[in-house]
């Protein structure tokens, strides 16, 4: 298969005035042409970072100081503001989590929609409404003519993610961050919108990195999952591989801590504590402090990812040792 | 059983068409004033048994949090009555009302906003017990607020600290403890995990379980998320536009769901290892509350509904197994 975005290395830091923050620690992913990836983790665990570094979105004193981001070929982590502008936006863009902050609320939609065609294509007013309409009408918005006179606060949650997820897909771009994207939904859209970008990465044949707290919610979308903590991968393979067959000691715990539904009433399994201070890191595995089933060498040396049977890879010094 | 809190026929509107002026609307050539109202809760009627935890569910804006608060009379009712314990407590006045805050207490959703950043800890939790119990000592007061703080996990040593030197779990723990410093009877939760991580959620959730053992607490809990919901609860009630829609044990209505909405509710739900796209797909959204519609009030999005659910709103019926359902559907048989 062909990479899409291979992710070598990476490392994110913000120098503060307390000490250097180590938000993103030697990160490498790929993801394939039309792969869904899903990277998940508690807040803090530097998925989000991750996800704006992939563009350059990082503002100060956040810096990309160590690593490649090779995008078609070429290591984008290194462009210019100036030439990063011609990627993002159009051959990678961005969905936040909140529509509502996204959107311009003093423009109407089909300003801000024409905007976007025409920083990034050489195409004529006249076009760039043409490709507004197509697009909301795959994103399922009724009577789209009328709807691109209207301002945000005259459509619902639902229907302002779906107009972010068109405004997204005006360049037909090769791979989508969604960073969060149904966070501020209710269950019931968050369930249409999860639809709506699978069934377009899968038309459009897009790449898809989907950031998200929830687990059930990449394991229903995504192929791949990357599981994050303290700005590490910690784990990574196929979804349901994943899903079902955890290694990490941290998938295990975050996996058990859901509530199952037919579980009926009783105590769920925590992790105890919480994650380290990014600040103040532990010398050996991050994970450790909370882990059950630590080693001796887990509070000195930090566990590499390492390939493991089903094709997932755990940094872990227990699973090296086939437990 | 018996009920520790009933409500009856409760309503709760809110008037927000502000001031005179702004009322004032010219149609048809004359001069009208008009009111805005935002139906939040309608003609709700529910039991909350001793000792259990009765949660409501629905999306945002169905009205669930202003139950909860009606219920805690930090709203006044515009209609109907609530008991507590057989004594109607919604006509009181707020010194009348006093010795229920003892009895009944709440925890809020965001402990960011719910803790007053310019209170050390010992401070926040001290406030309610000298104000409830005014011959206590110090040195009672002090144990009392070290017995709580060790109960809910944290450290009685950290009782001079602020909030904000508290990670979001910890201070949702110091409001957990600030409603159990008066040893309550009732617990009212309003969405108390939804602003916490996965794992923080799982011990806040063994943390309200552990102290409904020890205590014998009854919650009224208030969330949007139905698998935390099965986890915690007895029974649910279903909310949707400031109806109940079901009311039925959790096990019942996880398996056996009958409403329309609570079937589109639960298929809705992502489950680990699932698969995408087989959701029961609701066309449009969320009517206002400002307007209701006419009928059932799921109409305009059930799959189900005619003419019938169009004109007439269904009254609740409580079926065979004991689940209580206000759908004309489920009635005739037809769903």
């Amino acid at each position: 298969m062909d990479k899409l975005i291979e992710i070598k290395d990476l490392r994110v830091d913000f120098a503060l005035r307390a000490g250097t923050v180590q938000a993103v620690r030697d990160v490498s992913l790929t993801i394939n042409k039309g792969e869904r990836l899903g990277i998940v983790g508690e807040s803090g665990a530097g998925k989000s970072v991750l996800g704006f570094s992939l563009i350059n979105l990082i503002s100060k004193p956040g810096k990309i100081t160590g690593g490649e981001i090779i995008f078609n070929g070429h290591d984008i982590s290194k462009y210019t503001y100036e030439q990063m502008r011609e990627i993002r936006g159009h051959h990678i863009s961005m969905i936040f989590q909140d529509p509502m902050m996204t959107l311009n609320p003093v423009l109407t939609i089909g300003t801000q929609m024409k905007e976007t065609i025409l920083a990034h294509m050489d195409v004529s007013e006249k076009e760039a409404e043409a490709i507004c309409l197509d697009k909301l009408h795959k994103v399922y918005i009724p009577s789209p003519e009328k709807r691109l006179k209207q301002y945000p606060h005259e459509f619902s949650g639902g229907m302002r993610q779906r107009i972010v997820i068109a405004i997204s897909l005006l360049t037909s771009p090769q791979l989508i961050i969604a960073d969060e994207p149904t966070t501020a939904l209710d269950v019931t859209i968050q369930a249409e919108i999860m639809d709506l970008l699978l069934e377009l990465c899968e038309t459009e044949n897009m790449g898809l990195i989907l950031i998200t707290h929830d687990l059930a919610v990449v394991s229903e979308v995504t192929q791949r999952i990357a599981v994050l903590y303290a700005g590490k991968v910690v784990e990574l393979g196929p979804a349901q591989e994943i899903i079902s067959n955890p290694k990490h000691p941290y998938t295990k715990g975050l996996i058990a801590a859901l509530p199952q539904m037919a579980g009926g009433k009783k105590r769920l399994n925590q992790i105890p504590g919480m994650m380290p201070s990014l600040l103040d890191m532990p010398k050996g595995c991050p994970f450790e402090p909370r882990c059950t089933v630590s080693l001796g060498k887990c509070k000195t040396e930090i566990p590499a990812l390492a390939c493991l049977d089903g094709g997932t890879q755990a940094a872990c010094f227990m699973c090296e040792g086939g437990k | 059983m018996t009920a520790i809190l009933e409500i009856r026929d409760v309503d709760k509107h809110f008037d927000i068409s502000g001031s005179f002026i702004d009322q004032l609307r010219i149609s048809h050539g004359k001069l009208n004033r008009k009111k805005t109202v935002v139906k939040a809760v309608n003609n709700i009627t529910l039991d909350v048994q001793a000792g259990e935890t009765l949660a409501v569910v629905g999306e945002s804006g169905c009205g669930k949090s202003t139950l909860a608060r009606t219920v805690m009379r930090l709203y006044r009712p515009n209609k109907g009555e609530i008991l507590y314990k057989g004594e109607r407590i919604d006509n009181l006045s707020s010194a009348k009302m006093r010795p229920y805050r003892t009895r009944m207490q709440m925890v809020f959703q965001d402990p960011y906003a719910s803790l007053n950043p310019r209170m050390t800890v010992r401070q926040i939790l001290e406030e309610p017990v000298r104000f409830h119990n005014p011959g206590l000592s110090r040195a009672e007061v002090h144990d009392k607020v070290a017995e709580v703080m060790t109960q809910v996990g944290v450290d009685p040593a950290w009782a001079t600290n602020y909030p904000h030197e508290f990670s979001g779990g910890q201070r949702q723990r110091i409001s957990i403890a600030r409603a159990l410093v008066v040893d309550p009877e009732f617990i009212a939760a309003d969405e108390p995990i939804a602003a916490l991580d996965v794992s923080i959620q799982a011990q806040i959730l063994n943390l309200l379980m552990d102290a409904q053992e020890e205590r014998g607490l009854t919650y009224l809990f208030i969330s949007h998320d139905l698998s935390v919901v099965e986890h915690i609860s007895n029974r649910v009630a279903v909310m949707y536009l400031g109806c109940v829609c079901e009311l039925a044990t959790a096990k019942e209505l996880f398996s056996n769901p009958k409403h329309p909405y609570t079937q589109a509710l639960l298929s809705a739900i992502p489950k680990l290892g699932g698969e995408a796209g087989n959701h029961i797909r609701l066309s449009g959204d969320v009517p206002t509350p400002i307007n209701l519609p006419t009928g059932c009030v799921f109409h305009g999005r059930c799959p189900h509904a005619d003419e019938r659910c169009m004109r007439e709103i269904p009254m609740q019926r409580t079926l065979d197994n004991g689940t209580i359902v206000a759908c004309h559907g489920v009635e005739e048989g037809r769903i």
